[in-house]
This record gives structure tokens, C-alpha cells and sequence, in this order.
């Protein structure tokens, strides 16, 4: 490992066009005096900007900090001001300047050669370019990595076991927001709730339901799910497939014959899930039918969940199909 | 004490003549049958088959029996009813009976079975801040949290800006079209109050942050930055420039 890196390092550094070792031309920019102070205080701000930037990660993946994200924008901010800095000082003392006043013709080819000439040897201050340059390179290195971090938000990438665990199983009740146990006889027609797992944490992303209730003879679930809507009581997860919203709005028909299927419907897009035959996509961009979770009542008269759900909760990712919903 | 005795003589009049003449249910059936027949089948059991009906309307409509003064009063007051077409969603229009007649019809519909009675909703004695988050959790999905309405796929949940007291109170127990319909279990009338009393609040509420652009939210205010802002900020900044250049 450890000559693996100095070889790349090798192979980095020993790319850089070596000088020709021919006589210089005459030179354009007045020869400056080299500045060791200057350059020691560039190569500091260049360090102090690699440690800031590189605190964005540290800081990002450590939760036990308080006021995580103020140290976030802290350092993020004073790495970027370190930089800010750093070119400051080159610019003001360790680059050769001078003013020319000059009308510029476009008629001289000659011109972009002393250009570089001129940038070439404005350098000509810096006595320790490679590591200059080198400890600039460790700064931008630094700041990419600090500017990626949040990238690690978007979710597991590695281990996705959590984003198909529920907290439903079978024989676990339903109940209301204020923990009320929700029995058969309460679920009405025509109106729709929500429903969350007894003793479970309600913030999980498989843990809301919407709860509604059909006439049992207008089911159309499939062969694989009968029995799961007992008296016609059918149980979803609240989240839309497509980018994770509520699904806060249930459409029923008054009269049947004339209007659409009674449906949930996701407000942000309109994604809208049939509730008859097992929550599959009527219409938007939803890609996968709407989780059902199987129901029975207990000799109580109470929900109680007969399983987990038919699929995955929530949100796509890359692979969703591989697995159904676990406990 | 004679004014109390002529004030005794007034409301024995006026309750008597209520009395005399209470909603003529055989004015209200002869209404229907003009009106309502083709579609809700006589003595409104309901059509469930297309039928080819009079004036070339095709009948099809749901039964009448129980749904009680509640429904007829909310269909009818809000000219969502008749429908020119049976497969558009009742919107409100024009209300094309007299007062008369719209009590007619509805001690008529009340007639065909015992169902609910019109509700008497008390927005006063509701709690505003209440019912902004009853609002939120049951309507503002739809209706959005203004009450400007919204659309659910296949239908257009309507602005609630015209509607009364009454007729929130009775939607949200009816659930006309693709409405849900909220039962006293779910929404009591102590919230209903309030959910309507905020409702009316959201006709003219009280916009802090100036011009509210019909309150439909940053689209239009958008455009108002984009063509409008910015094009008095150009042209601050030219007439600036040119009076520092002169």
C-alpha cells in the first residue's frame, strides 16, 4: 500500500514539464526577489484549509456532535475562506506585478508567447512550487471531498436491509394518532384514516397506514390476497411509491356507475393507487402498486395485522424488487 | 305592557302562518317530476341503467330514498343539481328554482325516507386556531390550506370561497362526488364549527406579507419577480447609470 502511494505520488509529481535548461530569453517581467515568508504563510492557509475541508466528513459523520450542522457550515466556511486567503497573499506578494499601459492590437501574433512568458515568469518569486503547488492540490482535494459529503444523505448505498424493514408483523393492532386501538366496527365506508403500529415508533417510514373500507363484493384483489380485507377493510402504507409523500387524499365514488374508481391519491404528484384490486398504479408516476398490509380482526373485534406488507414501503432504489417488506 | 301584548299578537301570527303553509311536499313531487325524474326514477329510487329519457337525456342517477333534507338542501342550494350531464362533476352553478321551490324539493326528497335533517352549524362559538389544523389534517389535501381549491386526478376540488355555514356542513358529512363524507366519529360537530369558522377566516384572511396574488402561492409570485420586479429594477439602474454619466 504504503509504495503503492509513494509511486503515485512518484508519477504524479514527476509528470510536470521540466525546465529546458537553454538560455532564457530576455525577460519581459523584472526578475523578483524570492519571499520564503510569503510562501510559509500561503503553505499554512493551504494546510489550514485541508484541515477545515477536511472536518466537513469528520464533523458529518459524527451525530454526537451538538449544533451538527452550524459546525457543518463553520468549517465549510473557514475552509473556504483559508483558500480565499492563501490566493490572496499569492497574489499580492508572491506574484511578480507590474502595470503596462499598452494599446492591444489584434494583430500580433507574437503577443500570446509573451503572455506566457510574462505568467511564466511572474513565478519567479516561488522557490518551493512543487510543494506550493502540492499543498493547493491537498486544499482542493480536501474541499471536493467536503462538497461530497452530503451525497451520503441520499441513503444506503452498500447495506439497503434497512430500507425493507417495517415495523408491522402479524398480530400487531392498529391504532389511531392518540394510540386509540382501532376495532372493525369503527371503519366506515366512504371515508378513509390513519393508522399506525401499537407500540412501535410512528416516525419509521413503514409504519403509517391509510385504512378504508369497500363493500366486499366490490373487491378485486388478487387470488394471492384473499382473506387480507376482512369485511372489506383494506390496509395501505400511507407513503407513495414514487417520491415518498403522504397520502393524504381519498376519492370515493357518490354514485358508482358514472364516476372513477375509488382511489388514493398522492397530493405532491398525483399518483393515484387503486383500492379495489390491491393498490396498483391507475395513473402518474408512481413505478410500483401501493404496499398492502393483510388485516384480520381478533375475537375483540380489533385490526390487527395479519403479516407484513406486500412489497417494499416508500421510495424506490436501485434493486427495490429484490425483496419483500421485512419485519 | 301593550307594546309585550302586540308583540305576542306578531309572533302568533307569524308562527301560525308558517304553520298554515309548512313546504307543500305534492308542490315539491311536481317539481321533481319536471326536473329530476329522468334521472333519479320516480319516486326517486334511482336509475342504475342508462336509460334514454325525455328530451334526449340519458338517465342514470343514484337513489334518493334516506338521504333526508341534507343532501337535497346541499345539491340544490349550491346549484350543483341538475346536472346537464350525467358523467360531469356537479359544479356550482346557477340556481334555477325559486326559494319556494328549493323548499318544495327538499321537503319532497325528506319525504321518500327518514334521513338527516339540515344542519344548524355555529361557526362563532368554533376555535379559529382549531380549525386551522383540523382543516390541515381532514380538507387542505384537497382543497388546499387556503381553501382555494385543487383538483384530485379526474375531478376539481371546488375553491370554498362561496360556499355558506351550511352548505361546508353539509358536504362534510354528505361527501359529494369524490369526497369522502366525515361522520360525527370522525370530525364532531365542535370541530365542524370551528373547521368552518376557519373557512370563512380563509375568504379574507389577513395577508401580513402584503399583495397576496389570489393566494395560489409562488408561481404567480414568481412571475410578479420576474416581469415586474426586475424590469423596475433594470430601469432603476439605467436611469442611475445614465444621470452618472451625464
Amino acid at each position: 500500500m504504503k509504495r503503492w502511494l509513494i509511486a503515485v505520488l512518484v508519477l504524479l509529481l514527476g509528470r510536470r514539464r521540466r525546465r529546458p535548461l537553454v538560455e532564457e530569453p530576455e525577460r519581459t517581467v523584472p526578475r523578483g526577489e524570492p519571499d520564503p515568508g510569503a510562501e510559509n504563510l500561503v503553505l499554512a492557509l493551504f494546510g489550514a484549509a485541508t484541515v477545515t475541508a477536511a472536518a466537513v466528513p469528520v464533523i458529518y459523520a459524527w451525530d454526537a456532535i451538538p449544533n451538527q450542522t452550524q459546525f457543518l457550515g463553520l468549517a465549510l466556511g473557514l475552509a473556504f475562506a483559508f483558500l480565499a486567503a492563501a490566493s490572496v497573499v499569492i497574489g499580492k506578494r508572491l506574484v511578480v506585478t507590474e502595470e503596462n499601459e499598452e494599446d492591444y492590437s489584434t494583430t500580433h501574433p507574437g503577443d500570446e508567447e509573451a503572455l506566457e512568458q510574462i505568467v511564466d515568469e511572474s513565478g519567479s518569486r516561488f522557490t518551493r512550487k512543487r510543494l506550493l503547488v502540492l499543498a493547493g492540490a491537498g486544499a482542493g482535494t480536501a474541499l471536493g471531498a467536503a462538497l461530497l459529503t452530503p451525497a451520503a444523505s441520499f441513503g444506503p448505498v452498500f447495506d439497503v436491509s434497512s430500507l425493507y424493514r417495517t415495523p408491522w408483523r402479524r398480530g400487531i393492532r392498529l391504532v389511531d394518532e392518540a394510540g386509540r386501538v382501532f376495532l372493525a366496527d369503527d371503519v366506515e365506508e366512504d371515508t378513509f384514516y390513519t393508522a399506525f403500529p401499537e407500540h412501535a415508533g410512528r416516525e419509521q417510514m413503514g409504519a403509517p397506514l391509510v385504512v378504508v373500507r369497500l363493500k366486499p363484493a366490490d373487491l378485486q384483489l388478487p387470488d394471492e390476497r384473499r382473506g387480507w380485507a376482512p369485511d372489506g377493510i383494506l390496509a395501505y402504507s400511507k407513503i407513495c411509491t414514487h417520491a415518498g409523500c403522504a397520502i393524504a387524499l381519498y376519492r370515493k365514488p357518490t354514485f358508482a356507475p358514472v364516476e372513477p374508481r375509488p382511489a388514493l391519491v398522492c397530493p405532491c404528484h398525483y399518483s393515484t393507487f387503486d383500492v379495489a384490486d390491491g393498490g396498483s398504479v391507475l395513473f402518474g408516476p408512481a413505478g410500483r402498486a401501493l404496499p398492502q398490509l393483510p388485516l384480520s380482526v381478533d375475537q375483540a373485534g380489533a385490526l390487527r395485522a395479519a403479516g407484513n406488507f406486500s412489497g417494499p414501503v416508500g421510495p424506490s432504489w436501485w434493486g427495490v424488487r429484490n425483496h419483500g417488506a421485512r419485519s | 305592557m301593550r307594546r309585550a301584548a302586540v308583540i305576542a299578537a306578531l309572533v302568533m301570527v307569524c308562527s301560525s302562518s308558517a304553520a298554515a303553509a309548512p313546504p307543500p311536499v305534492q308542490w315539491g313531487e311536481q317539481l321533481f317530476g319536471a326536473n329530476c325524474v329522468t334521472c333519479h326514477g320516480p319516486n326517486g329510487s334511482g336509475i342504475l341503467a342508462p336509460v334514454h329519457g325525455a328530451g334526449d337525456q340519458t338517465g342514470l342517477g343514484p337513489s334518493l330514498v334516506g338521504v333526508g333534507a341534507r343532501a337535497a338542501d346541499f345539491y340544490l342550494r349550491t346549484g350543483y343539481m341538475p346536472l346537464h350531464d350525467v358523467h360531469a362533476q356537479p359544479r356550482r352553478s346557477r340556481v334555477l328554482f325559486s326559494k319556494g321551490e328549493l323548499a318544495a324539493l327538499v321537503a319532497y326528497v325528506a319525504s321518500l325516507g327518514s334521513g338527516p335533517t339540515i344542519p344548524k352549524p355555529q361557526p362563532s362559538s368554533g376555535n379559529l386556531s382549531d380549525g386551522q389544523a383540523l382543516f390541515t389534517e381532514h380538507c387542505a389535501g384537497c382543497h388546499q390550506i387556503d381553501a382555494e381549491g385543487g383538483y384530485v386526478t379526474n375531478a376539481v376540488a371546488p375553491a370554498l370561497d362561496r360556499a355558506t355555514p351550511v352548505e361546508i356542513a353539509e358536504a362534510v358529512r354528505i361527501g359529494p362526488y369524490l369526497m369522502p363524507r366525515f361522520s360525527e366519529r370522525q370530525i364532531s360537530s365542535a370541530e365542524l364549527n370551528s373547521i368552518i369558522r376557519y373557512v370563512q377566516y380563509a375568504k379574507n384572511p389577513d395577508d401580513r406579507g402584503g399583495w397576496a396574488l389570489g393566494h395560489v402561492g409562488p408561481v404567480p409570485e414568481g412571475l410578479v419577480t420576474w416581469f415586474i420586479a426586475i424590469v423596475l429594477l433594470i430601469g432603476t439602474c439605467a436611469v442611475i447609470g445614465r444621470r452618472i454619466h451625464s
